[in-house]
């Protein structure tokens, strides 16, 4: 059980970036649809570097440039020329996916070297060892890689952000009334900037773990969806940080969940392609119980989704 | 610098704002061509002479189009109600599913009328699998965008399913795939072009009558408009947006059932790539009216078939075509504005700043 939660953390770990990249956007009042597109420009520009340089920093850098600079477009396209945000996240996501295609013919079927795999080996806490009963247990989180505990940092400073800084606090006023922060002197559109530049960072990033990390090779749409689930798991991880860690935990389980089953030699046999379904339609379930529940106080963030515009005020 | 709201846009001011949509598309994708290290003019010339630049090539083009206007046609009626459906793929591969089943597996249907069979299970397959969200969407108000782009995966992974499972042909050792459509169950050709395609010219002319003229086209712009208006009116909002996703997906199945018995002969993934989504810009730049659509699909038709003639041609990547779609729909997106909104460099004493104060 503890080498599959393992893991379950593993591949919840893009799905944990991509829903707090979402998050952003969508705490500055801003529903990006484009989560998939600047996943796979991440993922795309990460490998790349990867390649070239052979350094993690560099190639992390690259993937959180590229997420960001998708995330550019979006924002040019929604804040200052108040594009409609679902068609202009969709093209987002069109122009991503093409983007990573296209450049990612010419890395098709590379492998990274063990040089830079080498860099994100598991490492596991000292202390660890030493607690009897727990630890096991405790190893499931603090036996991971250093992408993976960068994700536990983006979820703590994400939560001290929102929830502890005035920024958060302004942040958090300009989703749920835009027109009031405003009115109160919050500067509406370098927030909304900001922070759907972060986002995009974070989806850069969640992208660029499956490509250097999960994979670690480069396959056409590597993201395979991650992207759309995230947009759903933002809706059930009601747009909190520390929940989101754990919608991807829970996610990331049903991800490899098929493969722990083939694995266990049931007396019935679950044909593959059945169980790759699961991610797909627990999202599906979760955006159904998400919108029941919405009558009951796990409110998104009030201007979500409506363009602002002073002059329309 | 000054934003100031447009009193109204004249036909010739939106047509001027679009064509320099395209024309910033072109050059904003020129360069990034340039970037790549190649020479913008060549390879924009490569397409559009691989898409049109001989009789067979332009034959291609039309048949390209075929699936882009049916969808696009589908993905309008959904979008005319601000219905988000992104699931176009799932539907037309349900759709393709369902007809394929009739083709292969169902032999007590006479002959002749196995083709309309199909067509009639195909628009049912493909509506059902958009009806799903609907209804949700109906009952709960569950977000449809997600739900339509998860049933895509859904369905991909069906028609894997079926690929590698109960439909793969045994005759082929080694190599999955489904039989091939019986010669009754494939579209007769008219001209040289299956029938698809005069298919989708009748579509067209049918939604703008029905869109235009019914009254049931006339509560989808009323729901799309504004929901409380539409239950002002005392309409039923539920059976019109479970009715309209019924018919968006069953369009989209009809595309699925003209790729499957017109193209590809039989059930495979290539059924779908990518219209679904294609149709989704095609669909937004065509202003939802259907017979433009006609006209964008031609379009796109022409950068589709021009993208994969540069493949063979220059070595290009095809996708180059998918990064140009994102390019022209971003330069559309943007244009908006100014077909909304008139940017002022006004100086502080002009006239018109003084007129506003006053």
């Amino acid at each position: 059980m503890i080498p599959f939660l393992k893991n379950a953390i593993i591949s919840g770990t893009p799905l944990l970036f991509a829903i707090l990249g979402a998050m952003y956007n969508e705490k500055a009042g801003n529903l990006n649809l484009g989560v998939e597109g600047m996943m796979l420009m991440g993922a795309a520009a990460g490998f790349q570097v990867a390649l070239l340089t052979k350094n993690p920093v560099l190639a992390l850098l690259a993937a959180m440039v590229f997420g960001a600079l998708g995330a550019l477009i979006y924002a040019f396209l929604t804040v200052t020329l108040r594009a409609n945000q679902s068609v202009t996240g969709l093209a987002l996501t069109i122009f991503g996916t093409g983007l990573s295609r296209f450049w990612g013919q010419r890395l098709m079927g590379t492998i990274l070297p063990d040089a830079f795999i080498r860099h994100f080996r598991p490492i596991s806490m000292p202390f660890l060892s030493r607690i009897p009963v727990i630890g096991p247990v405790l190893s499931v989180f603090l036996e991971q890689d250093l992408f993976v505990y960068l994700s536990y940092l983006a979820v703590i400073l994400s939560g001290i952000y929102l929830y502890h800084t005035r920024y958060g606090l302004n942040l958090r006023a300009v989703g749920e009334n835009t027109a009031a922060a405003d009115a109160s002197g919050i500067n509406v559109t370098l927030y909304k900037y900001v922070h759907i530049l972060i986002g995009g960072a974070l989806c850069g990033l969640g992208g660029a773990y499956l490509s250097l990390v999960y994979v670690p090779s480069w396959q056409d749409n590597i993201t395979s969806g991650r992207g759309w689930i995230a947009i759903a798991l933002v809706i059930f991880t009601s747009w909190n940080p520390y929940r989101a860690f754990w919608g991807a935990f829970l996610f990331g389980g049903l991800d490899i969940v098929g493969f722990r089953i083939q694995t266990l030699n049931l007396p019935i046999a679950i044909n593959q392609h059945f169980l790759k379904m699961l991610p797909y339609l627990a999202t599906i379930l979760v955006i159904i119980i998400g919108a029941i529940r919405k009558s009951t106080g796990h409110m998104p963030p009030k201007d979500l989704g409506n363009p602002y515009f002073r002059e329309e005020r | 610098m000054q934003i100031v709201k447009r009193e109204g846009t004249s036909v010739k001011q939106l047509i001027i704002i679009r064509l320099i949509a395209i024309i910033a598309a072109v050059i904003v994708s020129g360069v990034f061509i340039v970037f790549l290290g190649y020479d913008p003019v060549k390879v924009y010339s490569n397409m559009i002479s691989g898409a049109l630049g001989s009789r067979i090539r332009f034959r291609s083009t039309l048949l390209e189009m075929v699936p882009l206007v049916i969808t696009s046609l589908g993905i309008l009626v959904a979008f005319k109600m601000k219905f988000w459906n992104i699931g176009g793929e799932g539907q037309i591969l349900m759709g393709a599913f369902a007809a394929t089943y009739i083709a292969l597996f169902v032999d007590w249907i006479p002959k002749y009328l196995v083709l309309p069979v199909m067509f009639i299970v195909g628009f049912l397959a493909g509506g059902i699998w958009g009806l799903i969200p609907a209804f949700f969407k109906a009952k709960f108000g569950a977000n449809e965008t997600i739900m339509t782009l998860m049933l895509n995966y859904i369905a991909v992974q069906w028609i894997t399913y079926l690929q590698y499972g109960p439909w793969r042909d045994p005759e082929l050792k080694g190599f999955a795939k489904i039989a091939n459509f019986p010669d009754h169950a494939l579209l007769p050709k008219v001209m040289g072009i299956h029938i698809g395609f005069y298919i989708s010219l009748i579509l067209v002319a049918v939604l703008t009558w029905f869109l235009r003229k019914t009254k049931r086209g006339f509560e989808i712009a009323v729901v799309g408009e504004s929901v409380s208006t539409a239950r002002y009116a005392g309409m039923d909002i539920s059976r019109i947006i479970m009715s309209t996703m019924l018919l968006s997906g069953g369009l989209c199945g009809i595309t699925g059932v003209v790729q499957a018995a017109g193209v590809t002969k039989t059930l495979t993934m290539n059924v779908s790539s990518g219209y679904g989504f294609t149709a989704v810009i095609t669909t937004y730049l065509s202003g939802l009216s259907a017979p433009r659509v006609l006209v964008v699909s031609f379009l796109f038709a022409i950068l589709l078939q021009g993208g994969s003639y540069i493949q063979s041609a220059l070595q290009i990547p095809q996708a180059a075509a998918e990064v140009l779609q994102g390019m022209i729909l971003f330069c559309a997106l943007g244009s908006e504005f100014f077909t909304r909104y008139k940017v002022r460099f006004a100086r502080k004493n002009s006239v018109s700043s003084e007129v506003k104060q006053s």
